[in-house]
């Protein structure tokens, strides 16, 4: 099968579902000519034209605020959020109005809009451009959160959001837009709500989520050298969550760790851990362990910034730890 | 006067549609009074003649916004009085089903895209809807209503750049009441609100807000000249607030005197102006008046007792409308 990479992987998905659909439109800061500074929406303006690919002012809440209205009466946007750091800007506007939208009017109007984004460390781009934020969207009834693990990932889940007549908030790890994955020429849809399950295992489950997939699946890599068999889920989407996947996983491994790079603290591997705890918890022969990013803002220094994000050796000697039935938070 | 229709029934309508929006908040104060309201409401009174000129000079499938003070404008879009009054006390035949109450009402068949509880916050969402119609090319033309309060939110600028920048047919309609919840807008807004329009090459108008021929006039012209792609546009509404920031605020003597509500009322109220005007017109007579007020105050009795006969929602839609798509985001 051919690979492209996640950024090709996205802007086929968003030309597919253009052509398909001729109320979906794009929308946000240098979509149109400039293709964004990470190229992703690159020739769609020359396909489509500026009525359809709209470059926008710097003026983030105002333009998700415009998407949400679009959405209301008639059109399908898809709003551009150059990084996912700038989620703070528009959180009126999404969190007040686009998710609540359908639920304050009894259920007679819906807001189809996609708002694609961006998640992250390590990029050397420090505090105000590195952070994952999904935790604070999939906190809030009413928006969808789906976070694409690969090339794959990323051209299916993204057009089942901009078909999907809800709120969708779609977070690319902006360090894979390069990597390329195996993607069909013909066209696919991934559901929402369904998790993948990238690796069977019989020792312990690692639910690694967006970036922290491939962690995990290193760490599966070093932890079959020792003999230990890890099975590695990808939820996909957080909100809905494929809870019943993860959960009868758990049961069967009787170990899980959970690893997402938003950080630690309040996070969503504290949500799906704690669901694993409260559904599992009779099969479990350990603690479920959690890693996200340091509770730190994200440091520029490579030296620091390294040290915040989850890596696959240490999910693999914290799993390999309780494996062996040695307290992992002893110290 | 300005005249703007020139057709009794018109007129009539517009009256009638005053006197209701009148109507409907003094049964809501009275709801609040006697705690037969949960929660509060903020009351649109005296500012009739905004809502109506220009709802007037719209078409059903026009949209609109509305705000926390958004009674007036979800009866002059085209409401009914049961099934409004059935959302402010949070019954299941309410407009959104009970689910939204007072700030969030809104007849959504008539256009009305809700009111908006955060002051300005449905400011993005008129001007998307206005770039929604100028893709789907239908002709339809946004009205966004807000106070003076909410011309302090910077997402007001933001939208209107991108209207002027992109021609959206949406109108800005400023309702300047004076007062920016419990404090005088001349104390939160420097300079003048046409010139902050202006200033992104918008046309502003500054009207009088109680007078409803002038606010028609002026909005049957601009919602025209939308349809043909000359918008956006801005206006300010100067107008009066009859009752406090919400139904609780009773004792505000502390920002507004008495004699300058009682001033308002009296002389410059939308309601008794345009019925002077109707009677001087030699269109209605006194008693014609008084029957249209008398039946419109028996429709609202009628109407809030079949709302407060009317059921609560079943516990099970707790978790429906989360989603659409889902019926119940909880269980699914």
């Amino acid at each position: 099968m051919r690979q492209i990479t996640l950024g090709k992987a996205v802007n086929e998905a968003i030309a597919e579902e253009m052509r398909r659909d001729d109320r979906v439109f794009l929308m946000g800061e240098d979509v149109a000519e400039a293709g964004t500074p990470f190229k992703i929406t690159a020739g769609l303006v020359e396909e489509f034209g500026t009525g359809r690919v709209i470059d926008t002012p710097i003026s983030e809440p105002g333009f998700v605020g415009m998407g949400v209205g679009a959405a209301m009466t008639g059109t399908r946007p898809i709003v551009d959020l150059m990084f996912g750091d700038f989620l703070f800007l528009v959180m009126d506007q999404l969190c007040n109005q686009a998710a609540k939208t359908h639920y304050m009017s009894g259920g007679k109007l819906t807001v189809p809009m996609v708002l694609r984004t961006n998640l992250g460390a390590t990029r050397r781009s420090a505090a105000q451009h590195s952070q994952s934020l999904h935790a604070l969207v999939a906190h809030i009834p009413g928006l969808k959160v789906a976070l694409p693990s690969s090339a794959y990932e990323a051209k299916g889940l993204l057009k089942t959001a901009i078909r999907d007549d809800n709120p969708v908030v779609i977070f690319e790890d902006k360090l894979m837009y390069n990597d390329k994955a195996e993607v069909p020429e013909e066209e696919y849809l991934i559901p929402f709500g369904e998790a993948a399950v990238l690796r069977k295992g019989r020792d312990i489950t690692l639910v690694g989520t967006s970036s922290m997939v491939q962690v995990c699946l290193k760490a599966a890599d070093l932890l079959e050298k020792q003999g230990i068999s890890a099975e590695v889920i990808d939820p996909r989407t957080i909100v809905p969550l494929d809870e019943a996947t993860i959960v009868e996983s758990a049961k069967k491994t009787s170990r899980a760790i959970v690893v997402d790079e938003g950080h630690q603290s309040y996070g969503v591997s504290a949500e799906i851990a704690a669901r694993i705890a409260e559904k599992a918890f009779y099969h479990l022969d350990a603690p479920v362990l959690r890693f996200g990013a340091m509770d730190v803002p994200v440091p520029f220094s490579p030296a620091l910034e390294d040290l915040t994000v989850p890596t696959p050796e240490k999910v693999a000697e914290a799993a390999a730890k309780i494996c062996r039935g040695e307290l992992v938070h002893a110290a | 006067m300005a005249e703007a229709k020139h057709n009794s029934d018109d007129y009539l309508r517009m009256y009638r549609q005053m006197v209701r929006i009148r109507a409907f908040e003094d049964q809501a104060n009275q709801l609040y009074l006697s705690a037969k309201m949960p929660g509060l409401t903020h009351m649109y009174s005296g500012q009739e003649a905004v809502a109506v000129g220009i709802c007037e000079a719209l078409t059903p499938q026009d949209h609109i916004t509305s705000t926390h003070r958004g009674h007036g404008h979800c009866v002059a879009k085209g409401a009914d009085f049961k099934a409004m009054f059935c959302e402010l006390l949070g019954k299941e035949e309410g407009y959104c089903r009970g689910k939204g109450g007072s700030m969030h009402i809104a007849d959504q068949s008539n256009g009305n895209l809700g009111a908006n509880a955060i002051v300005g916050g449905s400011m993005g969402i008129a001007t998307g809807a206005a770039l929604s119609h100028k893709m789907l090319g239908d002709g339809q033309v946004t009205v966004c209503f807000f106070g003076d309060g909410a011309t302090a939110q910077g997402l007001w600028y933001e939208v209107m750049n991108m209207a002027a920048l992109w021609g959206l047919p949406v109108i800005y309609a400023c309702e300047n009441n004076g007062y920016s919840e419990y404090t005088k807008t001349e104390e939160i807004a420097a300079g003048s609100m046409t010139a902050r329009a202006e200033a992104f090459g918008i046309e502003a108008h500054s009207i009088d807000g109680q007078d409803v021929l002038a606010v028609n006039k002026l909005s049957a012209e601009l919602v025209a000249r939308c349809r043909k792609g000359e918008g956006p546009f801005f206006i300010e509404l100067k107008t009066y607030r009859y009752h406090g920031h919400h139904v609780g605020d009773i004792n505000r003597d502390y920002y507004r005197s008495k004699d300058e509500e009682a001033e308002w009322k009296t002389t410059r109220d939308p309601i008794t102006g345009f019925g002077k005007w109707l009677q001087s017109e030699g269109i209605v007579s006194a008693d014609d008046l008084v029957a249209i007020n008398d039946a419109v105050k028996q429709d609202a009795e009628a109407a809030v007792q079949y709302a407060l006969d009317a059921a609560y929602p079943d516990g099970s839609e707790v978790d429906m409308h989360v989603y659409a798509g889902t019926r119940h985001a909880l269980s699914a």
